[in-house]
């Protein structure tokens, strides 16, 4: 992904567990606007499939993923 | 005679040609046809309402099974799914007040248990209450996994249905006011009415 992405809204979802990161970010997406960018934080492995598969399913786009020390950050950009 | 000679040839070779380019516009017609109703397949297929239903059963009482349907039924709701748990004979007691963080899981018979117990101990007293305080604290609880209660807030939250049989809570003697208030109360055939315009239909 392009090093040069700016975030509106960050959500930490770090030390949850499936189901809870694709809920909060379920429940934030309806405060951020078309075309803003969030990036949402997660200690989940399952996150890994599952974020990807939370934005195919809601039609919104999946930016990247950057991953660090077991934190996987993902950038998504609302569509819906 | 040489005119009627060519006339035939003349006649064979359009014969040939039309043969030859009605091949070919059968051919690319046929392709265009089966390309644009692929197309509008999709395009419906992206708008089936099914797709976006989901429809659970939760049969069983338990610690252990109380958390498929309910992360089931949550995580749908977060992919923008319509969803429906109905909860039927065990399954009630998920949606007893004040019940859902005292559900139990049983050591007896359960050779997957983390840790397994033959049968003959975990019929002993204490057994089942000891498997439960296990599963909780050093398994579910140590992960941060969110606790049936939590869960249960979640599908209210996120406007999940919650409907109780209503023949099993007769039977079962569970009492409309024992149940959480955002519970609906209804029969099987509620639960279809649903279920059959739902592309994902569990029982659990």
């Amino acid at each position: 992904m392009s090093t040069q992405v700016h975030v509106d809204r960050f959500i930490d979802a770090k030390g949850q567990m499936c189901p809870m990161p694709i809920i909060t970010l379920k429940k934030a997406w309806k405060d951020i606007a078309v075309g803003q960018v969030v990036a949402i934080a997660a200690t989940d492995q399952g996150a890994r499939r599952d974020i990807p598969s939370w934005a195919e399913a809601t039609g919104n786009t999946l930016l990247g993923m950057s991953e660090e020390q077991g934190v996987l950050t993902f950038y998504l950009r609302k569509v819906a | 005679m040489a005119i009627s000679t060519v006339d035939k040839e003349h006649m064979t070779l359009s014969l040939d040609m039309e043969r030859l380019i009605q091949e070919r516009v059968d051919e690319l017609t046929g392709a265009r046809i089966e390309q644009m109703v692929r197309e509008r397949v999709d395009e419906a297929m992206k708008k089936d309402p099914a797709k976006r239903k989901v429809a659970i059963i939760a049969s069983k009482g338990t610690l252990d099974m109380a958390y498929p349907p309910l992360i089931l039924a949550t995580a749908a709701a977060a992919l923008d799914m319509e969803v429906e748990v109905f909860f039927t004979f065990y399954g009630l007691n998920i949606i007893k007040k004040g019940a859902a963080d005292k559900l139990q899981v049983a050591p007896i018979a359960n050779p997957a248990m983390p840790v397994p117990m033959p049968n003959i101990i975990g019929m002993l007293p204490g057994m089942t209450p000891a498997a439960t305080w296990m599963m909780k604290t050093l398994y579910f609880g140590k992960h941060h996994v969110a606790t049936i209660g939590e869960l249960l807030e979640q599908c209210k939250e996120l406007g999940v249905k919650l409907i109780a049989c209503q023949m099993t809570m007769d039977v079962l003697g569970f009492k409309r006011e024992e149940l959480l208030d955002e519970v609906e109360v209804a029969g099987a055939a509620t639960f279809l009415a649903f279920a059959r315009e739902a592309h994902t239909t569990l029982f659990i």
